[in-house]
C-alpha cells in the first residue's frame, strides 16, 4: 500500500474566512507569535500496489478536477507519502 | 400546451418541495428528476434547487456535480433550455462551469437567514423577463457558503456583458464581490442566485412586508418568467 498525499490551498488572492477566524482565535489562547493563518485541504489517495507514473498522473487529474476548484483553490503539491 | 419543467432532487436537497410548489403556482407542471437517474422526462425547462447536497462535503455543490442527470443538463443548457439554480443549485452550475465564479463561507462565518433585498439588474433572461431591470425585490437568503467570488477580470468581464443578474441591496449579506447575488450566462438562460425566489410565491407563506404580514409574493415571477420565454420560443 502506499498514499499520495494532495494538499489544496485558497488562493492567495481569495479572502480566506476559516483562516482567519483560527488566526483571530490564536491570540486569545496566548499564541500570539503568528501574523495569520491560511486553511487549507490534505488529501490522502491510498494506491493498492505501486504508485506509477499512470498512477501519479491520475491523481494529479483528480486533484485538478474534483479534488480542488481552480476558481478559488490550488493544488499545492501531489507528491507520494514515504513510509 | 402546460410547460414542464424538472426539478432536481439530489441527496440532501432540501427545497425541492417548494420549488415544485412554486412551478405550479406560476402554471406549469412540475416534473421531479432524480439524481441518479439520466432522464429529463421531456422537460422544457429546468430547477436546480437549494439545500446542503452530499452534506456540502469537499465544497458546495462538487459532489453532485457528478450526478448521472448533470451530463444531461449540460448538454440542455448548451442548447438553450432554460436552467435556474438556486442557492446550493446555483453553486452545483458554477462547479460544473456553466457560470463563472464560485462561492465561499460567508465572510462573518454565520450561517444567515433574512429577508433580503435585491435588484433584477438583467430583466432579458430567461428567469427574469417579467420583473424590470432596476426593480427591487424581495426574498428569503439563507446559506453559510454565500460569498460569491471571481478572480477581477472575470467580474469586469460580467459587469460588461450585462451577466451580473441580481445584486444586493441596502446591505451585502455575505461579503459578495461587488454585492453580486447572481449571474446568468451570455444567451441568458442559465441563471444561478443566492437568495431563494421560490419561497416567495404565495401570500401568507413569503417575506413580511410593509402591508401585511408574509405577504410577499416577489419571486414568482421566475417562475412565470420562465414559462413566457419558453411560450416566446415555442
Amino acid at each position: 500500500m502506499a498514499t499520495i498525499v494532495v494538499h489544496v490551498m485558497p488562493k492567495p488572492e481569495i479572502l480566506d474566512p476559516q483562516g482567519k477566524a483560527v488566526g483571530a482565535a490564536l491570540p486569545r489562547l496566548g499564541f500570539d507569535q503568528f501574523a495569520g493563518v491560511r486553511q487549507g485541504k490534505r488529501f490522502e489517495l491510498i494506491v493498492d500496489g505501486e504508485v506509477t507514473d499512470e498512477v501519479l498522473a491520475k491523481a494529479r487529474e483528480a486533484a485538478e478536477t474534483l479534488l480542488s476548484n481552480p476558481v478559488i483553490e490550488d493544488v499545492v503539491s501531489v507528491a507520494i507519502e514515504d513510509n | 400546451m402546460t410547460a414542464r419543467i424538472g426539478i432536481v432532487t439530489f441527496p440532501g436537497t432540501l427545497d425541492d418541495r417548494d420549488a415544485a410548489r412554486a412551478v405550479r403556482l406560476a402554471g406549469a407542471d412540475a416534473v421531479s428528476l432524480f439524481h441518479a437517474e439520466p432522464d429529463l422526462k421531456n422537460v422544457d425547462a429546468i430547477v436546480l434547487p437549494g439545500g446542503f447536497s452530499y452534506g456540502d462535503y469537499l465544497r458546495a455543490g462538487a459532489l453532485s456535480r457528478f450526478s448521472p442527470i448533470m451530463e444531461k443538463i449540460v448538454d440542455a443548457a448548451r442548447g438553450g433550455m432554460p436552467v435556474l439554480g438556486i442557492c446550493n443549485g446555483f453553486q452545483v452550475l458554477t462547479e460544473v462551469h456553466l457560470l463563472p465564479g464560485s462561492m465561499i463561507k460567508n465572510e462573518h462565518l454565520h450561517f444567515i437567514c433574512r429577508d433580503q433585498t435585491l435588484r433584477v439588474e438583467n430583466a432579458d433572461t430567461d428567469w427574469t423577463r417579467e420583473y424590470e431591470a432596476g426593480q427591487d425585490i424581495i426574498v428569503p437568503l439563507k446559506n453559510q457558503d454565500g460569498q460569491y467570488v471571481a478572480d477581477e477580470h472575470t467580474l469586469d468581464e460580467l459587469e460588461a456583458e450585462g451577466r451580473v443578474a441580481f445584486r444586493y441591496v441596502g446591505w451585502n449579506p455575505n461579503g459578495s464581490r461587488r454585492d453580486i447575488a447572481g449571474v446568468t450566462n451570455q444567451r441568458g438562460n442559465v441563471v444561478g442566485l443566492m437568495p431563494h425566489p421560490e419561497h416567495a410565491v404565495e401570500h401568507g407563506f413569503g417575506p413580511d412586508s410593509i402591508e401585511d404580514g408574509h405577504a410577499g409574493t416577489d419571486g414568482l415571477a421566475f417562475f412565470t418568467s420562465a414559462i413566457s420565454s419558453l411560450l416566446a420560443t415555442a
